[in-house]
């Protein structure tokens, strides 16, 4: 392991029981994070890429394997590493800034301390105006953004995002990719992002592992090297998406083949 | 003028009613006995209002006066009844039902024994209640509190069991303790089920009280309107049954302003 490793994947295997049916979410995983890098997973659903994120956030450990971060192996879920969720999952009781709050009430910060770094966070994420809206009247977008608040809040230098922005239009979903990459290259966090929009990877991600459908292993580890800001239109990012499309096609067509079979149980 | 509109509307149908029961009762078609009617209630209503002396200062003050009619004792203690009972019946239920709610253990301990309980109603106890603890309120307050018992233990546990696991995912992972987890995850998410249960117990509450009152207490509401049969005055009768149902109206619409304030939060209130 290298120096600079941050989130290393060592062999992991994940079996599931499914209607007295064995299932292969991961097999044979071995990947490594280096600090401070953007990976994004991009893989058709039911490929394991959320099975593997969950794994690292410690929710639910591999079948075997380790999953270790700066080389101590995780046994369970931790602010270190910070999570946000596609469904938001802001505690629908709390205010804005109490749902922020809440992970420093958690650590155990004074008052005063709690209010400032809040106070910086509203600034940071444009919630200013919302701080006392509870979630319920809030968009999609502002909500998601209360969530990557919350994570920011407890200095995560893990994020781990699943599907964060599936669920967004495309104006606003863009609009959050960008919010994103200006926070992460200020922050320096790492970043493990899952996603299943190829564009996605490819206009946030220093680098993007594609998955394969059933057992989920890596079928490709590919470094995107395009500067940023990057553009969508360009000959660059276009060839880059025709390959990746490619490879997630055969896979797809391979979850398809399940499908119809009946044998999928996601 | 919408609102206006919609009032106007809303009392058509109690006008109607009314009409049509003054008309019954003016053309001699019924017995006033059997049915007085809508004019003669009033009238006897006002008379079981009001205070029954006329006012001396050296009984005490002219608030006191005010409230000195026989409908207001009656009201107050109903009233004071199902508050107690309702306090004891879900004081005991929220936490056996938080803790049921919260740990398999407690539940698969417990619920054999609720689920016999629960299809008992509270009405199957009078028997019992009068044996243990004879007339007057202490038995009055044992049905009430078994009518609220058990709509707020179910809630309680419905409550707890169907906190979106996402939230607890969530507390996890910003590191919350098992204790933060229940009394700022847990807690706070079953409150709309608890509050539900509340209401629904209450309901119950002011059902047994009145029937309480018929059998174990001499009085509130719920004997004098059965003291009224015995003197044939059915003007009383009705005159005590919408008592009973305004006060009812008026405990329900203040549980359910209540819920909405402290709710403020929750999808599903937004228009109750």
């Amino acid at each position: 392991m290298s120096a600079a490793t941050h989130i290393s994947v060592r062999g992991v295997h994940k079996v599931f029981q499914s209607g007295g049916q064995e299932v292969h979410a991961l097999k044979a995983i071995d990947l490594e994070i280096p600090r401070g890098e953007f990976v994004c997973l991009l893989g058709p659903s039911g490929c394991g890429k959320s099975t593997l994120l969950n794994a690292v956030a410690g929710f639910s450990l591999p079948s075997s394997g380790t999953i270790a971060v700066e080389g101590a192996p995780i046994t369970e879920p931790g602010p270190e590493r910070g999570m946000v969720f596609q469904e938001y999952a802001l505690f629908p009781w709390m205010t804005v800034a109490q749902n922020i709050a809440f992970g420093l009430q958690i650590k155990g910060l004074a008052k005063p301390a709690i209010q400032e770094k809040v106070e910086g966070l509203l600034a940071l994420l444009h919630l200013q105006d919302f701080r006392n809206r509870y979630p319920k009247d809030l968009s999609g977008g502002m909500r998601q953004r209360v969530a990557i608040a919350r994570v920011l809040a407890i200095d995560s230098p893990i994020m781990l995002m699943d599907e964060p922005f599936g669920a967004l239009d495309a104006l606003t979903r863009r609009n959050l990719q960008d919010e994103l990459l200006r926070l992460w290259m200020e922050l320096k966090k790492t970043i493990l992002f899952v996603t299943h929009s190829i564009e996605e990877a490819l206009y946030l991600a220093d680098r993007t592992v594609v998955m394969t459908y059933r057992p989920g292993t890596i079928k490709r580890d590919l470094a995107i090297d395009l500067p940023r800001p990057r553009d969508v239109a360009s000959p660059a990012f276009n060839a880059l998406k025709k390959e990746l499309s490619q490879l997630l096609m055969e896979e797809q067509s391979r979850h398809n083949q399940d499908e119809f079979k009946g044998a999928a149980v996601d | 003028m919408k609102n206006l509109k919609h009032a106007a509307s809303g009392i058509l149908v109690p006008l109607a009613a009314l009409g049509l029961w003054q008309a019954l009762s003016s053309m001699g078609w019924v017995n006033a006995t059997i049915l007085p009617s809508p004019m003669q209630v009033l009238t006897k209503w006002w008379a079981y209002l009001r205070p029954l002396e006329a006012f001396d200062p050296a009984q005490g003050s002219y608030l006191a006066w005010c409230f000195s009619g026989e409908l207001i004792h009656d009201a107050l203690g109903s009233l004071y009844r199902v508050l107690l009972g309702f306090l004891l019946g879900g004081g005991l239920a929220l936490p056996l039902g938080l803790a049921m709610g919260y740990s398999k253990l407690t539940y698969g301990l417990f619920n054999p024994l609720i689920q016999v309980l629960r299809p008992i109603p509270p009405i199957a106890y009078i028997p019992l209640s009068i044996l243990w603890f004879g007339l007057g309120n202490p038995p009055a307050v044992f049905l009430i509190s078994i009518g609220a018992f058990f709509p707020v233990l179910m809630n309680t546990v419905a409550g707890v069991q169907n906190v979106d696991s996402i939230y607890l995912r969530v507390g996890r992972n910003l590191g919350a303790s098992r204790l933060t987890q229940f009394t700022r995850i847990i807690l706070p998410a079953a409150t709309p089920y608890i509050f539900t249960g509340a209401r629904i117990g209450m309901g119950t509450a002011f059902i047994v009280v009145i029937v309480s009152e018929m059998i174990a207490v001499n009085n509130g509401l719920g004997y004098r309107i059965l003291e009224a049969r015995e003197y044939l005055w059915s003007d009383k009768i009705i005159a005590g049954m919408f008592t009973i149902g305004l006060l009812g109206l008026g405990i329900d619409t203040l549980m359910s302003r209540l819920s909405s304030h402290l709710l403020k939060w929750h999808r599903g209130l937004e228009q109750s």
